[in-house]
C-alpha cells in the first residue's frame, strides 16, 4: 500500500478571503506564505525556509531602520501599501547614507481581507523590491479578527551598509550651509487624500513614492561633503526642516519661490485649506551641504531622473530660537512652524 | 489657477507696497523690501471707470500733494482685518514686511472657530457621547478645546462617532445612509457658511429626513463689528478691512453704518495677498483724506446687495437669536442665528434637550483686549508659554487664524 | 476662514449641480445658491456650493488697477519726477 501524496487545493485567490486559520501557524498559513508571499518575493534567503535569514558577511558599518505602514486607501495613484512599505524603509536606510541590502516584511491581516487584494499587494512589493535590488529575505504574518484591523498593515525593516567616510546626521547642519530639495512637494499626501472616500474630487495627482537609494548613491558619488539627508514624509517638508533645525541648534531661511508645488497639488490644497509644506512625500529628499559644494550637489541631483527638478531652497542660519523661516512670493517673511497636531482642512 | 495666481503676483505687491509706503508715511522710509523713493508724491492717475462701483480711488496729483502735506509725520494707521481669511493671508504671505511701521494690522474676531464658546463645543460632545448621534462637522472644530480636557477629536478617540465632512451635502448623505441613527451637523460659521446649512435643512425637510438635525452656531459679522466699536470711550481703530466671502453673500451695504455712524472707513477686500495690499492702500487714502465710506476692492465677487437668493434662503430657515455668547467678546445681542419654529424639528438643541451651559474663559487670557485691538498677542502673559497652538487656552490661539495662533505660528520672530 | 476659491464651471450636471475645475482638480458642487450660471463661468466655491458668480470684467479691472500703478511708477522713475 502506498501513501497518497499529500494534496491541498491551491488558494482561491479570485474569491477567497483571509480567515483566522491563515494566522494560526497551521497548514493554511504555510500555504498562504508559500503560494502568495514566497512565490512573489522569491529569493535564495527566503527559500532557506527557516525562522530567520542567514546572510553573508558585510563590510562596513550597518544601518538598520524600520517603518510600519498604514494607509487608506490601500491602492492609490502611483502605488499601494505594498510598494510604499518597500520604498519607505529603503529610503530610511538610504537617508543614513547607506546602501540598502535586505528587507524584512511583517503583515497584520484583517479577517475577511480579499486574497486577490493581498496578492496584488504582494506582487507590488515584489516588483518594488526587485526594481530596487533589495530582496525581502524574511517575514511574518498574523491575522486579527474582522473589525480589529484596517485590511492590512505592513511593517518592513531594512539593513544597509554605509560607505567609508560617510557620516550623515540631523545634527550636522551649520550656518551658511545650503538646503537642497529633490523635487516637487505634496504629491503623495494629496494623491492619497484625493482618493479618500467622501472628498468627492478627482485630481490628476500621482504619488511620488519611489526608492531613493540610487539618487543617494549618485549624490555620494559626486564627492561633496554631505551633512544631512532626510526624506520629508509625514508632516511634510516643514516638519522635516524643523526637526533638523532643532537637532542642529540652527535656524533656516527658505525661498518660497524655489519650492516646487505641482499645480493640481496646489489646487487641491486650495480647495481643502491645506499647506503643501505640511503634506507628505514618499519620493523626495532634503540634503544639506556646505555652501561651496551646493552647485556640484545640485548638478549631481539633477542628473538623476528622481531629482530632475531639484533646487536649492534656502540656507541654514544662526538662530537661537531655531526658527525655520520663509521669504514668501510676496517678499514678506514668515515662520514655517512645527505642525500643531494633525493637519486638518480649514473650511468654514 | 486663473483668478488666483494673478492676485499673488509678487511684483505687483511691491508696487502697491511702494504706494502704501509713500502715502502712509510720506517723510519716512518703507521698512522693506523696497526703500521708498524719497518724497515721491506725484500722482497723475485718472479715477478708474467702474460703473458706479467703488474701487481703488486715486486722487489726482495736485490733490494728493495737498493731502499729503496735511498728514503728520507720526500718524499711524490702525487697521483691523475682521476676517480670519485676511489674517491668514497676511500671515501666510508675510505682508507685514511689505508695510511701513506706521501701518499696524489688528487681527479681528472673524474666525468662527475662535469665537465658538467652550459651552457650545460641550453641547456637540454631549450629543455625540450621551445621545449617541453621528456628529458631522467641518474639520476646523475638531481640535477646539472643550470642558474636561476634551475636544471633538478626543471624544472621537473615546468612541464617539464624530465625522469630518466637507459639505452639508455629505451630512445629508450620511443621514440617508444611516436611517436608524440620529445625525447632527455642527453648523458653525459666518454668513458665508450659513446658506449651505439653510439649503441642507430645506432639503432635509423636503425629503422628510427625520434623523437629521443641526446644532446651530451660525454668527453674524456686522453684530460683532458693532460689539467691537461700541466700547465706551471708543476704540483705537482707524478702519476695517472688510470681509471677502461674507460680503459676497450679504453685500457691502450692511457695513455702511460703520462708516456713517462710527466714522470708520471700511474697504471690502478679497482674501488674496494683492487684495489685502490694495485694501490697505485704499484705507490709507481714506484716512489721509479724512473720509469714512464703504469701498469695495473685491468687486469681482461683491455687490452692494450681495447674493439675494442666498439671503432669502437664510431668512426662510433662520431667525436672529436675542443674544449669543462669543468667546473673547462675551454676550453680543442679535449676533447669531437659530432655526425658525417651522424648522424646529431640525433643531438638535430642542430635539435632544442639550442646553447651553456657559463656561468662563481662562482669567489669564487677554483675548477680549486682543480681539478689540487694545493689546497685541505678545502682550498677553500666557502667550507662547502656557498658551500655544498645541495647548490653546484662549480663543485667539484655537484656530491657526486666531490672532495669537497666527502670530505664534507665522510671526514669532517679530518682537 | 470662509475658505472659498474661484473655479471654472466645466459642465452642468443634474440636479442643480456642476463640475468645477481648479488647476486640474475637478469637483462636483451644488448650484443651489446661484442663478444663471453656465459652463465657462467662474464661481466662488465654498463648502461644496457655488456662493457667487465671479465677475470676470471686474476681476480684470481690479488687476489692471494693480498693474496700472506699477506702470505709472516706472514712468515716473524714467521721467525723473520722483525726486522732487
Amino acid at each position: 500500500m502506498t501513501v497518497k501524496p499529500s494534496y491541498s487545493r491551491p488558494l482561491d485567490i479570485k474569491h477567497g478571503r483571509v480567515d483566522m486559520s491563515h494566522g494560526s501557524g497551521g497548514r493554511a498559513m504555510a500555504q498562504l506564505i508559500t503560494e502568495l508571499f514566497a512565490a512573489a518575493f522569491d529569493n535564495e534567503y527566503l527559500s532557506q525556509g527557516n525562522d530567520g535569514a542567514l546572510l553573508p558577511n558585510v563590510a562596513g558599518r550597518l544601518v538598520m531602520a524600520t517603518d510600519s505602514h498604514v494607509v487608506s486607501p490601500l491602492f492609490f495613484a502611483g502605488g499601494d501599501i505594498g510598494s510604499l512599505s518597500v520604498h519607505g524603509t529603503i529610503n530610511d536606510v538610504a537617508m543614513m547614507g547607506a546602501q540598502p541590502l535586505y528587507l524584512s516584511a511583517a503583515f497584520i491581516l484583517e479577517e475577511g481581507f480579499p486574497l486577490a487584494d493581498l496578492k496584488r499587494i504582494a506582487l507590488s512589493m515584489a516588483r518594488a523590491s526587485k526594481e530596487a535590488g533589495v530582496p525581502i529575505v524574511t517575514g511574518d504574518t498574523k491575522v486579527v479578527e474582522r473589525g480589529k484591523g484596517d485590511g492590512v498593515f505592513i511593517t518592513t525593516t531594512g539593513v544597509g551598509v554605509v560607505r567609508e567616510g560617510v557620516v550623515l546626521s540631523g545634527d550636522q547642519a551649520q550656518p551658511c550651509d545650503k538646503i537642497l530639495l529633490s523635487g516637487s512637494i505634496g504629491d503623495h499626501g494629496m494623491a492619497i487624500l484625493s482618493q479618500r472616500e467622501g472628498l468627492s474630487f478627482s485630481a490628476p495627482i500621482v504619488s511620488d513614492s519611489a526608492a531613493l537609494h540610487g539618487l543617494v548613491a549618485a549624490m555620494l558619488d559626486s564627492k561633496v561633503k554631505l551633512r544631512v539627508l532626510r526624506d520629508p514624509t509625514r508632516g511634510g517638508l516643514a516638519t522635516t526642516l524643523n526637526e533638523i533645525a532643532k537637532q542642529s541648534g540652527v535656524g533656516m531661511m527658505l525661498q518660497e519661490s524655489a519650492i516646487v508645488v505641482n499645480q493640481p497639488v496646489e489646487a487641491a490644497c486650495e480647495f481643502l485649506g491645506l499647506d503643501p509644506l505640511y503634506v507628505a512625500n514618499e519620493g523626495k529628499l532634503v540634503a544639506i551641504c556646505a555652501p561651496e559644494d551646493a552647485q556640484r550637489l545640485l548638478d549631481a541631483m539633477r542628473a538623476h531622473p528622481l531629482a530632475a527638478n531639484a533646487s536649492i531652497i534656502g540656507e541654514v542660519v544662526e538662530d537661537a530660537h531655531g526658527f525655520v523661516q520663509l521669504t514668501t512670493r510676496m517678499g514678506g517673511r514668515r515662520v514655517v512652524d512645527w505642525l500643531a497636531g494633525e493637519q486638518l482642512p480649514r473650511i468654514c | 489657477m486663473k483668478y488666483v495666481d494673478e492676485f499673488r503676483n509678487g511684483e505687483l505687491a511691491k508696487n502697491i507696497a511702494a504706494n502704501i509706503a509713500r502715502e502712509a508715511n510720506p517723510h519716512g522710509q518703507a521698512r522693506s523690501p523696497h526703500p521708498n523713493p524719497d518724497g515721491a508724491t506725484s500722482h497723475s492717475t485718472k479715477p478708474s471707470q467702474n460703473d458706479g462701483k467703488v474701487a481703488g480711488y486715486l486722487p489726482a496729483g495736485e490733490e494728493a500733494n495737498e493731502l499729503l502735506r496735511k498728514v503728520s509725520d507720526n500718524r499711524t494707521y490702525r487697521l483691523m482685518e475682521f476676517c480670519g481669511g485676511h489674517t491668514h493671508a497676511i500671515s501666510r504671505y508675510g505682508l507685514v514686511d511689505l508695510l511701513p511701521d506706521s501701518v499696524r494690522l489688528i487681527h479681528g474676531p472673524g474666525c468662527p472657530v475662535c469665537v465658538l464658546p467652550i459651552g457650545r463645543v460641550d453641547q456637540a460632545i454631549r450629543l455625540a457621547t450621551d445621545h449617541g448621534v453621528i456628529l458631522c462637522t467641518y474639520a476646523d472644530t475638531l481640535r477646539v478645546p472643550a470642558s474636561d480636557n476634551l475636544s471633538l477629536m478626543r471624544a472621537k478617540a473615546g468612541g464617539a462617532d464624530v465625522r469630518m465632512i466637507y459639505s452639508t451635502q455629505d451630512a445629508l448623505k450620511i443621514a440617508r445612509e444611516n436611517p436608524q441613527r440620529e445625525v447632527v451637523f455642527l453648523a458653525i460659521g459666518f454668513e458665508t457658511t450659513t446658506p449651505p446649512t439653510a439649503v441642507a435643512v430645506k432639503q432635509a425637510a423636503f425629503e422628510g429626513l427625520k434623523n437629521f438635525s443641526i446644532l446651530c452656531d451660525h454668527v453674524l459679522t456686522p453684530a460683532a463689528m458693532h460689539a467691537i466699536l461700541a466700547v465706551e470711550g471708543g476704540v483705537a481703530l482707524d478702519g476695517f478691512i472688510g470681509p471677502a466671502h461674507v460680503s459676497t453673500v450679504i453685500g457691502s451695504k450692511p457695513y455702511e453704518p460703520f462708516a456713517d455712524d462710527y466714522g470708520k472707513p471700511v474697504v471690502i477686500a478679497g482674501f488674496e495677498p494683492l487684495d489685502v495690499m490694495q485694501a490697505i492702500l485704499m484705507l490709507v487714502r481714506q484716512i489721509n483724506d479724512g473720509r469714512a465710506v464703504v469701498e469695495n476692492e473685491f468687486t469681482r465677487a461683491v455687490t452692494r446687495y450681495g447674493n439675494l437668493k442666498a439671503q432669502s434662503l437664510v431668512a426662510e430657515v433662520f431667525e436672529v437669536r436675542d443674544t449669543f455668547e462669543w468667546r473673547g467678546l462675551g454676550s453680543v445681542p442679535d449676533s447669531a442665528l437659530k432655526l425658525r419654529p417651522a424648522f424646529a424639528a431640525f433643531d438638535a438643541e430642542l430635539k435632544f434637550g442639550v442646553d447651553y451651559v456657559a463656561v468662563p474663559d481662562n482669567k489669564a487670557c487677554e483675548c477680549a483686549a486682543i480681539l478689540r485691538g487694545q493689546k497685541r498677542p505678545q502682550e498677553c502673559k500666557i502667550f507662547g508659554t502656557v498658551c500655544t497652538p498645541d495647548n490653546p487656552i484662549g480663543s485667539c490661539m484655537v484656530s491657526s487664524e486666531g490672532a495669537c495662533a497666527a502670530h505664534y505660528s507665522y510671526g514669532r520672530f517679530r518682537v | 476662514m470662509c475658505l472659498a476659491i474661484p473655479a471654472r464651471i466645466e459642465e452642468l450636471t443634474t440636479p442643480g449641480n456642476a463640475i468645477v475645475n481648479l488647476g486640474g482638480v475637478r469637483k462636483e458642487i451644488s448650484l443651489a445658491l446661484v442663478d444663471d450660471v453656465a459652463a465657462g463661468d467662474y464661481v466662488i466655491e465654498h463648502v461644496g456650493y457655488a456662493l457667487q458668480k465671479l465677475d470676470q470684467e471686474e476681476a480684470e479691472r481690479t488687476l489692471a488697477l494693480f498693474a496700472e500703478m506699477g506702470v505709472l511708477d516706472e514712468l515716473r522713475d524714467e521721467l525723473g519726477e520722483s525726486a522732487a
